[in-house]
């Protein structure tokens, strides 16, 4: 992996206000996220050293790696929510601090997070109120990803009526809200059972198709990193490095719980296995 | 459904708690022939209470309005110190601990020393002490409630690049509710409880603890019973009413799962 390679669309960065439309899918895309030689300390620690990655657009890519491994650091650094003590982060052409102000991405933890104040439809609205969408376009605009979610019956509820599951299919729909092209979620169905989780599996790739945004995904869980991604980001730990990216090729049809049952699947599975393995090694 | 016959049954135990109680009590005095200057029996309290119920309801008319001054005037200032104190970091450090040795000391302590500054004809003293009373337990709650957010939400109100004001105005001081009525459901009996006992200390004869301790002093035991039965009441009827409020001011903490 050269870290040293240059990306066709990079340009030099300009302000916000000369910032181009962005041309989706068109060949000179600039990539979703780039990062490039980021590394993080916190202290002593070093949680993420000289990480290189590139995601295009429309791609669903998983991290993982063991406990520690900074996967929700860096995710957090392309969201701005974590600064990098070195290196550059670049989220759709834009600073990733660009990129939190216009509001380019979506994004989900592990906790979903909701106000228990406020009805489910009031939190899919939070972040569309919070800028300034009127009234009734808020509203239509909570419908239509209820529904995508599958809670419009719900949508007078308070959070607390609703199960986890539900709760998760909140906060997501509320990722959503300001059709962001870019989704980042850090394990967000990690608290889940396994069912529930399998179904909400399978509805992030519905919402995907339906949306055709980019999806970061941080997991612990290799069946569901497999499922889900074009790619799997195996990363190490202490330092928190990427350690292998594991394309996952489960053919062009869309993924139905079918896909769990397929040699292709147990193969990347066991591909993802080996790669995390491989990370524990030399310690 | 389930919930009134929840709360039905909840009401039930102490209820007869209660009555199997004021029974015990009534046999002790008539069966054990105690003088009724010891302990009056609860049919001579009831007796008492009926012959000057008038009286009664004038005195704890007299104590409920001065509680009900200190706690609103406390609760209000209370609030408006947490606000600052959550906003500026200097405040914050000065005066939490001034809180913290506030709660340590009775303030009740206070009033013989109000009385004399303020004249035995004027309820202020009695204000002022619930005041203080009441500021206490309102401002340390709110204060933590305040200065408490869910990580997360913190998180998210970063990611939507919501303001300072923003981030106050929908996550924390929705956020404070409960924390801010938790403190005024325990100002609430505690105003009722300083506004009699700072009776106690001369002033104005109006309200139920001057009385209690006049009754008292001649003798009038069932008369001076009759007057705690009220100031009891008194306590209960402002804690219902806080919790009343609370109720009313943060709705989804009721919503069960259902």
């Amino acid at each position: 992996m050269s870290s040293t390679r240059t990306t066709p669309g990079a340009t030099p960065a300009g302000g916000p206000g000369t910032a181009a439309a962005p041309a989706p899918g068109g060949p000179a895309a600039t990539p979703a996220v780039e990062v490039r030689g980021v590394v993080r300390r916190f202290g002593a620690v070093t949680a993420l050293d000289g990480i290189d990655l590139v995601i295009e657009r429309g791609e669903l890519v998983s991290l993982i790696g063991p406990s520690g491994c900074g996967k929700s650091t860096l995710l957090r650094v392309v969201a701005d929510l974590v600064e990098p003590t070195e290196g550059e982060v670049r989220v759709g052409g834009k600073s990733a601090h660009r990129a939190r102000l216009d509001q380019d991405y979506g994004i989900a933890f592990q906790a979903a997070g909701l106000l228990e104040w406020r009805t489910v439809a009031g939190n899919v609205e939070l972040p569309l109120q919070l800028h300034g969408v009127g009234r009734a376009a808020r509203r239509e605009r909570a419908r239509e990803l209820l529904d995508l979610v599958g809670l419009a019956d719900f949508a007078r509820h308070r959070p607390s009526q609703l199960s986890g599951g539900m709760q998760q299919r909140v906060a997501i729909a509320r990722a959503l809200a300001e059709r962001p092209s870019l989704l980042l979620m850090d394990e967000p169905f990690g608290a889940l059972d396994e069912m529930t989780r399998e179904r909400l599996q399978a509805e992030l790739l519905a919402v995907r198709a339906a949306t055709g945004c980019t999806v970061v995904f941080v997991t612990h869980s290799v069946p569901e990193a497999v499922f889900l991604s074009d790619r799997v980001v195996v990363m190490s730990a202490r330092p928190g490095r990427v350690a292998a990216v594991v394309p996952v090729r489960l053919g062009t049809a869309e993924r139905d719980d079918a896909v769990r049952a397929t040699p292709a699947f147990a193969a990347s599975v066991v591909q993802v296995r080996a790669a995390l393995r491989a990370t524990e090694a030399p310690r | 459904m389930r919930r009134a016959r929840g709360s039905g049954a909840l009401l039930l135990a102490p209820v007869v708690v209660a009555l199997a109680f004021l029974a015990a009590w009534e046999a002790l005095v008539r069966v054990g022939r105690v003088a009724p200057f010891v302990l009056p029996s609860p049919t001579a309290v009831l007796a008492s209470l009926r012959e000057v119920g008038a009286q009664v309801l004038a005195a704890a008319g007299a104590t409920g309005l001065n509680a009900l001054v200190g706690l609103v005037a406390g609760t209000a200032l209370a609030l408006l110190a947490a606000s600052l104190a959550a906003r500026v970091r200097v405040l914050r450090e000065a005066l939490v601990p001034l809180a913290a040795a506030a709660a340590a000391i009775p303030i009740v302590a206070l009033a013989p020393v109000f009385a004399t500054m303020y004249g035995a004809t004027s309820e202020l003293p009695r204000r002022l002490v619930v005041t203080l009373v009441v500021f206490v337990p309102v401002f340390v709650n709110a204060l933590r409630g305040l200065l408490t957010v869910d990580p997360v939400h913190a998180e998210l109100m970063r990611s939507y690049a919501a303001s300072g004001w923003a981030t106050t105005r929908w996550v924390r001081l929705p956020g404070a509710l409960p924390f801010v009525f938790t403190g005024l459901r325990l100002a609430a009996s505690a105003a009722v409880i300083s506004a009699v006992v700072a009776e106690y200390f001369g002033g104005l004869q109006t309200g139920l603890g001057s009385r209690i301790t006049s009754a008292a002093a001649n003798s009038a035991y069932p008369r001076a019973w009759a007057y705690v039965v009220a100031a009891c009441a008194l306590g209960l009827l402002f804690y219902a009413a806080a919790l009343a409020l609370e109720r009313a001011a943060t709705p989804w903490r009721r919503a069960g799962t259902g």
